[in-house]
């Protein structure tokens, strides 16, 4: 009865280990660690992302920089002469047919895409809303080298003898492939849009008696305006960064572009043609990263206009 | 008293609301009809010809005949090596903003960074590896380049589909599972990733499509030209896909049936690319079926 507990406890034999040791191996201690390791380990990942965009801005701006070491701003800028072997460097017409292009484009691609949107959104049936959207998600998987070649094999021959000229590159080409391409994009954003007009302005629309096509019109339309030109927008960089499709049937010859079917060549084309041959110490290819740079800062540009877009509409609403 | 009448201005709009119904059916059936049209084309120019001796085979400098098999095998071998990079960062970074980012100033500028990465043309990409791999490390144009570069591109896109997937997981899901005592990460491993999950993998489909039939960043980090071997598996090779093969064929080669062997490399690329659209979904139908159950 009156046994000590040293008896049934041995002094030498450790069952209580020491909670420093103890806790090392625990496995709450496990959890902890680890749900700290992998906090850091998502911290890590984002500034990864953003260490990305830095290389890039670093890297093509540096070297893009170095232009301006040989000849001027205005050399650059503003005059249409590029003939690197000749050291002429001007970049103008390039930048001018880029923003043609695109606007050439957007003109073709706008009004179907958005025409589109609607139909999903607001006409169509649930089935073939159902069987569209997946349909255009097909077409955004297409490789875009795909649609150059296509370009060049269906839609230029076809171009041709439309015209009667004897070659069928050029801005027209260009921007109905284009126009296919960015179908999609800008066709998916504003149906998300214009889904999300509350159901309310629908139905105090169709309350004072309007038809479909005024409530369309005159309300829906409206109200998702923002998110129809944040996709039109979101087509546009898409638009001015595309390289492959547009090379294809472009025609590549360093000029302004002053008919539909005068050979041309935008910024991308013009990068991808030449960057391959020159010495990347040279002028030459100083001025090919300075309009990568170009359009990088367009894109950015474009990105922020969203962006304020977003914002002001969250304020209104 | 007179009675309700349809004056002429409403019977015009309704006329023109009947108009314009069909006209926007008519475009609908007129895209419809073009994107059929297209992948009808390039399937039923390629399709016929294709054969397994065709997609093993090795490319022909002169003579007609020859195959497509080491850039079809690069192709695969760059896409699976950028997925290896890209996938843990982007989905990774992809959680930080859905599940970790406080509401702060500094967020939006990370986001703002993720929006603008997006944004960047391939092409600045191919320039970028370029710099780094063949005029800084001087290594040339290698897979391994190739691989790096076409991750690049495709980190913003698979942190912003993984973003949108983990936060569309309900919130009292998330709530009981810290009720029962979880820390963060626990309840990111168990409740929310497999609750993400589906449309994770659908946004890696995606991305990996893309990334497939990607070619300028290949054609400026990768090159023009492969090794000559079938399956090599050295990352310092030259490694030229499939994508940037059909480019070559078009507008260098000097082989008498370049136009069948693009026909062909056009119509792989579409097939291959639909097929990572719909075929790694299946699974998931599965087990998502399972799971409704």
């Amino acid at each position: 009865m009156s046994t000590p507990v040293q008896q049934y406890v041995p002094e030498e034999r450790q069952v209580l280990t020491p909670p420093a040791k103890r806790r090392r191996f625990s496995r709450s201690a496990r959890v902890r660690f680890t749900n700290r390791m992998f906090t850091y380990y998502f911290w890590f990942s984002i500034l990864a992302l953003c260490l990305v965009l830095g290389l890039v801005i670093f890297f093509i701006g540096k070297t893009a920089l170095l232009t301006f070491r040989d000849i001027s701003f205005a050399d650059f800028f503003l005059s249409f002469n590029w003939t690197p072997e000749e050291e002429h460097y001007g970049a103008a017409a390039f930048i001018i047919n880029t923003l043609s292009l695109t606007a050439l484009t957007l003109a073709l691609a706008v009004p179907v895409s958005v025409g589109l949107a609607v139909l999903i959104a607001e006409i169509a049936p649930g089935w073939l809303k159902n069987a569209m959207r997946p349909i255009l998600d097909l077409l955004v998987g297409v490789p875009s080298i795909v649609y150059g070649y296509l370009g060049l094999t269906v839609l230029i021959p076809f171009l041709r003898r439309l015209s009667g000229e004897n070659l069928g590159d050029g801005l027209l080409a260009a921007a109905l492939v284009l126009a296919l391409m960015v179908l999609p994009t800008i066709c998916r954003i504003s149906d998300d849009a214009i889904s999300a007009v509350p159901k309310k302005y629908r139905e105090a629309a169709y309350a004072m008696g309007s038809t479909r096509l005024q409530v369309m019109m005159r309300v829906v339309i409206p109200a998702a305006g923002r998110g129809i030109i944040a996709a039109v927008i979101m087509g546009m960089t898409r638009a001015i960064g595309e390289t492959m499709a547009v090379v294809m049937v472009i025609g590549n010859t360093a000029q302004l572009a002053k008919s539909l079917f005068t050979p041309a060549s935008v910024l991308t084309s013009n990068i991808v043609m030449q960057i391959s041959n020159v010495e990347f110490d040279s002028t030459w290819n100083y001025a090919l990263h300075m309009m990568a740079f170009l359009l990088l800062i367009i894109s950015f540009v474009l990105i922020l206009f969203i962006r304020y877009l977003g914002r002001k509409g969250r304020e209104q609403a | 008293m007179r009675e309700w009448t349809r004056t002429r201005k409403m019977q015009r709009s309704l006329v023109y609301d009947r108009l314009a119904t069909y006209g926007f059916y008519g475009l609908g059936t007129l895209v419809l009809l073009l994107i059929f049209w297209l992948l009808l084309t390039i399937l039923g120019k390629g399709l016929p010809g294709l054969s397994l001796e065709f997609l093993m085979k090795l490319p022909e400098d002169m003579d007609p005949g020859g195959g497509i098999g080491p850039v079809l095998f690069n192709s695969f071998y760059i896409l699976i090596l950028s997925l290896l990079i890209s996938v843990p960062i982007g989905v990774g970074a992809g959680i930080y903003m859905a599940e970790y980012a406080p509401p702060n100033k500094f967020t939006e500028v990370l986001r703002i960074c993720v929006e603008s990465l997006s944004s960047v043309p391939s092409i600045v990409f191919g320039m970028l590896g370029l710099a780094i791999f063949a005029e800084y490390f001087q290594i040339g144009l290698t897979i391994f380049g190739g691989a790096v570069s076409l991750a690049f591109l495709n980190l913003p896109m698979l942190a912003r589909v993984t973003e949108e997937a983990v936060r569309a997981v309900q919130n009292d899901v998330k709530n009981a599972s810290y009720a029962l005592g979880m820390t963060k990460f626990q309840c990111i491993r168990t409740v929310v990733i497999p609750m993400a999950m589906q449309g994770i993998v659908t946004g890696i489909c995606l991305v990996a499509g893309r990334a497939f039939g990607e070619s300028a960043v290949i054609l400026l980090t990768a090159g023009l030209s492969t090794s000559g071997e079938m399956w090599d598996f050295n990352l310092f090779s030259p490694g030229e896909t499939l994508a940037v093969h059909l480019w070559y064929v078009q507008s260098e080669a000097i082989v008498e049936d370049a136009r069948q062997i693009a026909d062909k490399s056009a119509a792989v690329l579409v097939i291959v690319v639909l097929l990572m659209n719909l075929l790694f979904r299946i699974p998931l139908w599965i087990s998502n079926r399972r799971l409704k159950k």
